[in-house]
Protein backbone atom coordinates (compact mmCIF):
# COMPACT_ATOMS: atom_id res chain seq x y z
CA UNK A 1 0.00 0.00 0.00
CA UNK A 2 1.25 3.53 -0.89
CA UNK A 3 2.57 6.00 2.04
CA UNK A 4 0.00 8.48 3.42
CA UNK A 5 0.58 11.52 5.56
CA UNK A 6 0.79 10.78 9.16
CA UNK A 7 -1.67 12.05 11.77
CA UNK A 8 -1.05 12.37 15.08
CA UNK A 9 -3.90 12.02 16.77
CA UNK A 10 -2.64 13.18 20.01
CA UNK A 11 -1.99 16.72 18.55
CA UNK A 12 -5.05 16.65 16.35
CA UNK A 13 -8.04 19.09 17.45
CA UNK A 14 -10.48 17.75 14.89
CA UNK A 15 -10.79 21.12 13.44
CA UNK A 16 -11.08 19.56 10.05
CA UNK A 17 -8.99 22.43 8.28
CA UNK A 18 -7.11 19.90 6.20
CA UNK A 19 -9.91 17.37 5.10
CA UNK A 20 -11.26 20.80 3.57
CA UNK A 21 -8.70 21.84 1.64
CA UNK A 22 -8.28 18.87 0.37
CA UNK A 23 -7.73 18.91 -3.11
CA UNK A 24 -7.13 14.76 -3.76
CA UNK A 25 -10.62 13.79 -1.50
CA UNK A 26 -8.20 11.36 -0.22
CA UNK A 27 -8.99 12.77 3.52
CA UNK A 28 -12.49 13.90 5.15
CA UNK A 29 -13.63 14.54 8.85
CA UNK A 30 -16.15 12.84 10.32
CA UNK A 31 -18.77 15.54 11.71
CA UNK A 32 -16.99 15.35 14.98
CA UNK A 33 -13.98 16.64 13.12
CA UNK A 34 -12.32 13.84 13.35
CA UNK A 35 -10.04 13.42 10.07
CA UNK A 36 -9.22 9.58 8.43
CA UNK A 37 -6.96 8.80 5.05
CA UNK A 38 -10.23 6.59 3.28
CA UNK A 39 -8.68 7.14 -0.19
CA UNK A 40 -5.14 6.15 0.06
CA UNK A 41 -4.54 6.09 -3.44
CA UNK A 42 -6.06 9.46 -4.27
CA UNK A 43 -3.71 11.09 -2.20
CA UNK A 44 -0.99 12.74 -4.63
CA UNK A 45 1.06 13.88 -1.66
CA UNK A 46 0.75 17.74 -2.15
CA UNK A 47 1.54 18.34 1.48
CA UNK A 48 -1.11 21.02 2.03
CA UNK A 49 -3.13 19.37 4.68
CA UNK A 50 0.00 19.77 6.30
CA UNK A 51 0.91 23.09 5.59
CA UNK A 52 -2.50 24.09 7.06
CA UNK A 53 -2.41 22.41 9.46
CA UNK A 54 -2.81 24.83 13.19
CA UNK A 55 -1.35 21.98 15.21
CA UNK A 56 1.40 20.45 13.31
CA UNK A 57 -0.57 17.58 14.00
CA UNK A 58 0.05 16.07 9.88
CA UNK A 59 2.71 15.22 8.17
CA UNK A 60 4.14 14.07 4.78
CA UNK A 61 7.84 12.90 5.08
CA UNK A 62 10.02 12.72 1.72
CA UNK A 63 11.92 10.09 1.11
CA UNK A 64 15.13 11.44 -0.40
CA UNK A 65 16.88 8.78 -2.99
CA UNK A 66 19.48 8.98 -5.63
CA UNK A 67 18.14 7.52 -8.88
CA UNK A 68 20.01 4.33 -9.90
CA UNK A 69 21.31 4.28 -13.55
CA UNK A 70 20.82 1.35 -15.77
CA UNK A 71 24.46 0.63 -16.15
CA UNK A 72 24.80 0.84 -12.71
CA UNK A 73 23.30 -2.40 -12.15
CA UNK B 1 23.56 -4.46 30.41
CA UNK B 2 20.93 -3.65 27.45
CA UNK B 3 23.14 -2.30 25.05
CA UNK B 4 25.32 -4.82 22.48
CA UNK B 5 28.84 -4.55 22.35
CA UNK B 6 28.76 -4.58 18.61
CA UNK B 7 26.76 -1.94 19.00
CA UNK B 8 28.85 0.59 21.74
CA UNK B 9 32.25 -0.72 19.24
CA UNK B 10 30.66 0.99 16.43
CA UNK B 11 29.92 4.43 18.35
CA UNK B 12 32.91 6.28 17.76
CA UNK B 13 33.23 7.33 20.97
CA UNK B 14 34.31 3.72 22.07
CA UNK B 15 36.01 2.90 18.91
CA UNK B 16 39.15 0.80 18.98
CA UNK B 17 38.96 -0.09 22.64
CA UNK B 18 39.33 -3.56 23.53
CA UNK B 19 36.43 -6.26 24.68
CA UNK B 20 37.04 -5.57 28.25
CA UNK B 21 37.09 -2.03 28.09
CA UNK B 22 33.71 -2.19 25.89
CA UNK B 23 32.41 -4.70 28.72
CA UNK B 24 33.10 -2.57 31.41
CA UNK B 25 31.47 0.28 29.60
CA UNK B 26 27.99 -1.60 28.15
CA UNK B 27 27.51 -2.28 32.51
CA UNK B 28 26.56 1.79 32.87
CA UNK B 29 24.58 1.91 29.09
CA UNK B 30 20.74 1.88 29.63
CA UNK B 31 18.45 1.85 26.84
CA UNK B 32 15.08 4.58 26.08
CA UNK B 33 12.47 3.86 23.09
CA UNK B 34 10.57 6.53 21.76
CA UNK B 35 8.08 7.16 19.27
CA UNK B 36 7.59 9.50 16.44
CA UNK B 37 7.25 13.55 17.81
CA UNK B 38 8.32 12.07 21.36
CA UNK B 39 10.75 14.97 22.93
CA UNK B 40 13.75 13.15 24.17
CA UNK B 41 15.40 16.27 25.70
CA UNK B 42 14.29 19.52 26.40
CA UNK B 43 16.63 22.94 25.74
CA UNK B 44 17.40 24.30 29.29
CA UNK B 45 16.49 21.14 31.32
CA UNK B 46 19.86 19.95 33.41
CA UNK B 47 21.88 17.44 31.17
CA UNK B 48 21.41 14.23 32.43
CA UNK B 49 23.45 11.76 30.04
CA UNK B 50 25.31 11.39 26.26
CA UNK B 51 23.07 9.45 24.28
CA UNK B 52 23.65 7.08 21.15
CA UNK B 53 20.85 6.53 18.61
CA UNK B 54 20.80 2.59 17.76
CA UNK B 55 18.20 2.66 15.55
CA UNK B 56 15.55 5.63 13.77
CA UNK B 57 17.25 8.98 13.65
CA UNK B 58 16.52 11.61 16.17
CA UNK B 59 16.07 15.63 15.23
CA UNK B 60 18.58 18.24 17.33
CA UNK B 61 17.12 21.38 17.32
CA UNK B 62 16.57 24.93 18.84
CA UNK B 63 13.25 26.69 19.12
CA UNK B 64 13.27 30.70 19.10
CA UNK B 65 10.67 32.62 21.37
CA UNK B 66 8.34 33.63 18.39
CA UNK B 67 7.93 29.28 17.50
CA UNK B 68 10.65 29.55 14.58
CA UNK B 69 12.52 26.21 14.93
CA UNK B 70 16.39 25.64 14.09
CA UNK B 71 17.48 22.29 13.17
CA UNK B 72 21.15 21.80 14.16
CA UNK B 73 21.30 17.70 12.83
CA UNK B 74 19.58 14.80 12.17
CA UNK B 75 21.38 12.01 14.42
CA UNK B 76 21.24 8.62 12.66
CA UNK B 77 22.36 5.02 14.05
CA UNK B 78 25.84 5.21 15.78
CA UNK B 79 25.65 9.20 15.99
CA UNK B 80 25.66 10.39 19.19
CA UNK B 81 23.31 14.03 20.76
CA UNK B 82 23.72 15.78 23.87
CA UNK B 83 27.49 16.22 23.84
CA UNK B 84 29.13 19.24 24.91
CA UNK B 85 26.31 20.23 27.95
CA UNK B 86 27.94 16.41 29.24
CA UNK B 87 31.03 17.61 28.83
CA UNK B 88 30.85 21.25 29.70
CA UNK B 89 28.62 21.16 32.55
CA UNK B 90 24.90 22.65 32.56
CA UNK B 91 22.05 22.49 30.58
CA UNK B 92 21.08 20.97 27.68
CA UNK B 93 21.82 23.33 24.40
CA UNK B 94 19.32 22.28 21.98
CA UNK B 95 16.22 19.71 22.29
CA UNK B 96 15.93 16.57 20.29
CA UNK B 97 12.62 14.67 18.97
CA UNK B 98 12.17 11.37 17.27
CA UNK B 99 11.66 11.61 14.04
CA UNK B 100 10.29 8.01 13.66
CA UNK B 101 10.29 5.03 15.98
CA UNK B 102 14.09 5.39 17.59
CA UNK B 103 15.92 3.33 20.05
CA UNK B 104 18.84 5.44 21.72
CA UNK B 105 21.55 4.03 23.97
CA UNK B 106 22.50 6.29 26.81
CA UNK B 107 25.01 6.72 29.46
CA UNK B 108 24.68 9.46 32.98
CA UNK B 109 27.16 12.25 32.85
CA UNK B 110 28.57 10.60 36.39
CA UNK B 111 29.11 7.15 34.90
CA UNK B 112 30.96 8.90 31.77
CA UNK B 113 33.23 11.02 33.42
CA UNK B 114 34.06 8.17 35.80
CA UNK B 115 34.94 5.74 32.85
CA UNK B 116 36.74 8.15 31.09
CA UNK B 117 39.22 8.72 34.54
CA UNK B 118 39.63 4.88 34.71
CA UNK B 119 40.31 4.36 30.37
CA UNK B 120 42.20 7.36 29.65
CA UNK B 121 42.06 6.36 26.20
CA UNK B 122 38.85 7.31 25.74
CA UNK B 123 39.49 10.73 25.51
CA UNK B 124 40.84 10.85 22.40
CA UNK B 125 37.85 9.62 21.12
CA UNK B 126 36.29 12.38 22.97
CA UNK B 127 37.96 15.14 20.93
CA UNK B 128 37.85 13.38 17.87
CA UNK B 129 33.78 13.48 18.47
CA UNK B 130 33.69 16.95 19.35
CA UNK B 131 35.95 18.12 16.63
CA UNK B 132 33.58 16.75 13.98
CA UNK B 133 30.82 18.37 15.96
CA UNK B 134 32.76 22.06 15.68
CA UNK B 135 33.02 21.16 12.23
CA UNK B 136 29.72 20.60 11.46
CA UNK B 137 28.48 23.78 13.45
CA UNK B 138 30.90 25.53 11.19
CA UNK B 139 29.58 24.40 8.21
CA UNK B 140 25.49 25.20 9.05
CA UNK B 141 27.24 28.68 9.88
CA UNK B 142 29.08 28.87 6.42
CA UNK B 143 25.56 27.97 4.61
CA UNK B 144 23.20 29.93 6.54
CA UNK B 145 25.72 32.92 6.19
CA UNK B 146 27.41 32.33 2.21
CA UNK B 147 24.75 29.69 0.47
CA UNK B 148 21.43 30.64 -1.64
CA UNK B 149 18.78 29.21 -0.24
CA UNK B 150 18.43 26.48 -3.67
CA UNK B 151 22.07 26.19 -3.00
CA UNK B 152 20.86 25.25 0.74
CA UNK B 153 18.51 22.40 -0.38
CA UNK B 154 20.81 21.10 -2.83
CA UNK B 155 23.47 20.39 -0.19
CA UNK B 156 20.68 19.17 2.15
CA UNK B 157 19.25 16.61 -0.18
CA UNK B 158 23.17 15.81 -1.20
CA UNK B 159 23.75 14.99 2.55
CA UNK B 160 20.39 13.10 3.65
CA UNK B 161 20.24 10.65 -0.11
CA UNK B 162 19.94 7.01 0.99
CA UNK B 163 19.71 4.25 -1.93
CA UNK B 164 15.79 3.77 -1.13
CA UNK B 165 16.93 1.29 1.42
CA UNK B 166 14.29 2.85 3.81
CA UNK B 167 17.48 3.55 6.51
CA UNK B 168 17.84 7.22 5.75
CA UNK B 169 14.91 9.38 7.83
CA UNK B 170 12.00 10.78 5.76
CA UNK B 171 12.01 14.40 5.88
CA UNK B 172 8.98 16.97 5.64
CA UNK B 173 9.32 20.41 4.09
CA UNK B 174 8.89 21.72 7.33
CA UNK B 175 11.70 19.94 8.45
CA UNK B 176 14.32 20.91 5.42
CA UNK B 177 13.41 24.58 6.33
CA UNK B 178 14.19 24.27 9.35
CA UNK B 179 17.49 22.64 8.96
CA UNK B 180 18.88 25.30 6.50
CA UNK B 181 17.02 28.25 8.00
CA UNK B 182 14.71 29.20 5.64
CA UNK B 183 10.84 29.42 5.09
CA UNK B 184 8.65 25.96 4.25
CA UNK B 185 7.70 28.11 0.91
CA UNK B 186 11.15 28.61 0.29
CA UNK B 187 11.46 24.84 0.22
CA UNK B 188 8.66 24.34 -1.95
CA UNK B 189 10.30 26.67 -4.56
CA UNK B 190 13.99 25.39 -4.52
CA UNK B 191 12.11 21.80 -5.13
CA UNK B 192 10.34 23.12 -8.36
CA UNK B 193 14.09 25.01 -9.57
CA UNK B 194 16.09 22.12 -9.04
CA UNK B 195 13.26 20.17 -10.72
CA UNK B 196 13.52 22.65 -13.53
CA UNK B 197 17.40 22.36 -13.72
CA UNK B 198 17.10 18.39 -14.20
CA UNK B 199 18.68 17.88 -10.79
CA UNK B 200 15.60 15.62 -8.93
CA UNK B 201 12.47 14.66 -10.03
CA UNK B 202 9.67 14.24 -6.79
CA UNK B 203 7.40 11.41 -7.36
CA UNK B 204 5.02 11.66 -4.33
CA UNK B 205 6.94 11.21 -1.25
CA UNK B 206 10.00 10.47 -3.08
CA UNK B 207 13.10 13.11 -3.93
CA UNK B 208 14.99 11.51 -6.52
CA UNK B 209 18.23 12.51 -7.20
CA UNK B 210 18.42 12.15 -10.95
CA UNK B 211 21.58 14.56 -12.23
CA UNK B 212 23.98 14.00 -9.01
CA UNK B 213 26.61 16.38 -10.76
CA UNK B 214 24.38 18.83 -11.64
CA UNK B 215 23.18 18.88 -8.05
CA UNK B 216 26.26 19.44 -6.87
CA UNK B 217 27.00 22.72 -8.90
CA UNK B 218 23.74 24.05 -7.81
CA UNK B 219 24.77 23.29 -4.09
CA UNK B 220 28.47 24.16 -4.67
CA UNK B 221 30.20 21.32 -3.84
CA UNK B 222 33.23 19.72 -5.68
Amino acid sequence: MADMPIIDHDKCQQCGLCASICACGALVADEKGSVSIIEVEKCGWCTLCELVCPYGAISCPFEIVIERKPDQD
Amino acid sequence: MTATLDFISSVPYFAGLDGPVLKAIGRHVFERKAERGEILLFEGHPTDALYFVVAGAVKVFKTSADGKEQIFSIIRPGDSFNDVPVFSGGVNLTSAEALGPVVVNGIKKTDLEAVIREYPQLAQNVIRVLSRKVQELVSLVEDLSFRHVTGRVAKMLLEYAGDGDGERPRLTQQEMAAMIGTAREMVGRSLKSLEEEGAIRVERNRIIITDLAALRELAGVA
